[in-house]
Order: structure tokens, then sequence, then C-alpha cells
């Protein structure tokens, strides 16, 4: 009786069992579809920021005029140039990453360790700079007025450069403090005081010719709608109800608060992404040393933490494209 | 011996790493320069909604996407079914999800722009 044989009819066949259609082992197949799914995360962040972008179309700040710091070149506009160096230490740390993942193949073990710690160096000077990017975002530079509708408001000369809130407003002696735990008994909650009132900028505004206001929209040349003295004075004696120094959650001088809170969470998800990278990283180039990839007779974690490593790379790509340069 | 078996196998591909990251370089100097610039005659002209400049940034970007995953992340190497499985999923699903959001986001612009409730104030 031959009843117990079982013929599917599949026997040879790419996907008939018994052997590996795929060609990649376990780990390696589980680590590409975490990065396809990770990637479409990233897809929905980048695309809800389309979005918001869409909807704000004629309001939307320039990122050359936000993002124009670099470091030791205080108050010089220096658009893009500290992006595209981050972009340059990240690329790099994929090149050491993946020569580390060649060594590897070749089992050599000290060109692994050297190029991982390569890579780890790369990846924390990297989340250095982002850390230097955000100070400088958080902080702001010139400060802006908001209006009741939420508009942003920001001050410029006859020549169209922007001028600082400090620069304008005449400091007014008041009793204000910031009200802290210590002073109150029944403490819940107290918003940080500005050094400037909203009196000592129209003050200031009154005092000088050369002001004028500029709104985020953009007029018939795309570029941001600067009022005339009439309706800047219109504006600051009708509109007007604070002031916005720097930026948060919920507000920030360069536009829409939206625009604040989609380059804190990309970016930060991503430094997040660049931060488990290291420590892993890091776990993995101790591996080496100790000679665990050696004994195993195979260096394929090292190349699947690359691979972790490239898809961060390959999201800072996206992120500089639609916040830096679009 | 593992040591052989593997050794033989792979010849280093140095030559490629480094040939795909001065690829890579080139296309962010280019894509800097552009941005610091922005030469009126690609910012003027607009295909399909957009600046020209901007579908520019765009197809860089991706070419620079193609020689990440496929260099660097050795996805030339892998069987075409797992080169499919995520890429083309992964392109799909994306291209789904955008689509349906800046429709949306361009809708809400126009409700803002010429509706009846004023938001200029």
């Amino acid at each position: 009786m031959d009843a117990t044989v079982v013929r599917t009819g599949t026997e040879g066949k790419t996907w008939g069992g018994g052997n590996q259609p795929l060609g990649a082992s376990y780990g390696k197949l589980m680590m590409w579809f975490f990065i396809l799914s990770d990637a479409l995360t990233f897809t929905g962040f980048l695309s809800a920021y389309g979005f918001s972008r869409f909807k704000f179309a004629d309001s939307w700040p320039i990122p050359d005029e936000v993002f124009n710091h670099f470091p030791f070149l205080h108050g010089v506009d220096a658009p893009m140039y500290y992006v595209a160096l981050m972009t340059f230490i990240l690329i790099f740390s994929s090149v050491t990453m993946v020569l580390a993942v060649d060594a590897g193949h070749q089992m050599k073990q000290g060109k692994v360790t050297t190029y991982m710690f390569l890579t780890i160096i790369g990846g924390l000077i990297f989340l250095g700079s982002q850390a230097w990017e955000w100070s400088n975002f958080i902080s702001g530079e010139y400060g802006a007025l908001k209006t009741k509708g939420g508009k942003i408001l920001q001050f410029v000369d006859g020549e169209g450069h922007r001028v600082a809130l400090e620069d304008i407003a005449v400091i007014q002696e008041s009793e204000r403090t910031t009200h802290r735990e210590n002073t109150g008994v029944w403490f819940e909650g107290g918003s940080t005081v500005s050094e400037f009132t909203l009196e000592g900028i129209k003050e200031g505004f009154a005092a000088s010719d050369d002001l004028y206001i500029r709104t985020l929209d953009f007029n018939e040349e795309g570029e941001k709608t600067i009022l005339s003295r009439e309706e800047s004075q219109n504006w600051l004696d009708n509109n007007v109800t604070g002031i916005v120094e720097g930026a948060n959650l919920t507000e920030n001088e360069y536009g829409p608060p939206l625009f604040a809170d989609f380059f804190f969470f990309i970016t930060g998800f991503h430094g997040f992404h660049v931060a488990s990278g290291v420590i892993i990283n890091i776990i993995i180039f101790f591996n080496v040393i100790l000679g665990t990839y050696e004994r195993r007779g195979s260096y394929e974690m090292v190349e699947k933490v690359g691979l972790y490593w490239h898809f961060v790379d390959l999201v800072w790509v996206f992120v500089f494209t639609f916040f830096y340069l679009v | 011996m593992a040591h052989d078996s593997t050794a033989h196998q792979h010849e280093s591909s140095t030559k490629r790493i480094w040939q795909v990251f001065g690829i890579l370089s080139i296309v962010t100097i280019v894509e800097v320069v552009l941005g610091i610039f922005r030469p009126p005659f690609l910012t003027e002209t607009s295909i399909v909604g957009m600046h020209l400049l901007n579908w520019i940034f765009i197809i860089l970007t991706l070419y620079k996407a193609y020689y990440i995953a496929w260099a660097f992340m050795h996805m030339e190497h892998e069987t075409k079914g797992l080169r499919r499985a995520v890429v083309w999923s992964g392109v799909f699903l994306a291209i789904y999800l955008i689509f349906i959001l800046l429709t949306e986001g361009d809708y809400i612009y126009e409700v803002y722009k010429n509706g009846y409730i004023a938001w200029d104030f």
C-alpha cells in the first residue's frame, strides 16, 4: 500500500517547500519587513506634513529663512549649509557601515572594528548636530507677534531685512514677573513672561519710520507680503494679541504652530532612530571586539544592523528634501 | 573552516561603495546649490501643479534612495521575490497615502480660501 506517500505535485518548485525561496535568513528577512513597516510610519508623518502644507499653501514658512544658522557664524545668513553638513555626516557614516559589512564578508575582524567605530562616531556627531539645530529652533532669533486669528506677524526694515523684537521694543518698567511654584501656594501653572511688552513694541514701532510688518502670506512673486506703514499700524492697533519668541508645540515665531509640531515630531522621531541605531551599533561593536562573530563564523549580525543604519540614512534623505528643500 | 569557504565567495566591493558615495555626494551638492540659489526659471515654470525645481528635488531624492537601497542595503543581490515584497508594498502604500492626503489638503485649502468665514484677522 502506498497510501501514506503524499505527493503534492510541487516538488522542486520554488515555493514547494524545503528550500529558501527568498534566499535570506530569518533575521535578515524580518529586518527587511521591520524596515518596510517603519518606512510606512515615516511615510505617514511626511505625508501628514504635506497635507498641512497644502492646507496652508499660501502662508507656510520658507525653510531657508528658518534654518539659516551655522556654528561660529553668528548673525550670518547661512541657509542650508548646516543641514547639508549633517546630510554628509550621515551619508559618510553609511559608507563606513557598508565598508564594515564588506569587511565582515571577508572575515576581517580588525577592519570591521575600525569601520564600526567610525560609524558610531558619525552617528554621535549627527545627534549632536540635531540637538544644536533644535536648540536654535526652540530659542528663535527675531521674535514675532501673534494676532487674534492666530496669524504670525514679523518686523522688517525698509530693505526687507528682518528686525528683532529686542531692537524695536522700548523696555518699560513693570511689576510683571514669571509666576513660579515657589511664589504661590495654589500654583498650577504659569507662562514665561517675556522681557518685552506689547505696549513697548507699539511704542518702538511708532518711534521708528523704517519699520514694517511682514505677514506670512505669499504675494504674486512668491515672496512674503510686506505691509505698508498704515496697514502695519492698523494690524498693530486692532488685531495683535501677544508676543511669540522661539518655538514650542503650541506656537512658534516662524509660522503656523503645525510647522513646529511637524519639525519636532519628524526630526525627533528620526533622531530617536539614530539614537537607537547608535546603541545597537555599540552592542554589535563590542561583540565584534570580543570575537563573537569570529567564533560564529559569520558576520551576519553586522549586516543586519547595517540594514537598519542605512534605513536611517534613507529616511534622512527624504526628511532633508521635504523639510529643507521643497 | 568557515573562514576559507566564505573568503573566496565574497571578493571586496569597496570600489563600488566609493563610487556610490561619490554619486550620493554629487547629488547632495547639486540639491544644496539649487536650494540656495533657487534659479528663477525653475521656480517660475510649473508642471502638474508643482514648481519644476521641486520636481527636480523629488527626482534626485528618489535617485539617492535607489542607490542607498540597492548598493548599500544590497537590494541588488537579493532575490526578485524579496525585492518585490519590500519595494512594491512600500511604494504602493506610500503613493496611495500621499495621493489621498495631498488631495484632501488641497481641498481644505480651497475651503479656507473661498469659504464665507474670514481667517485673516
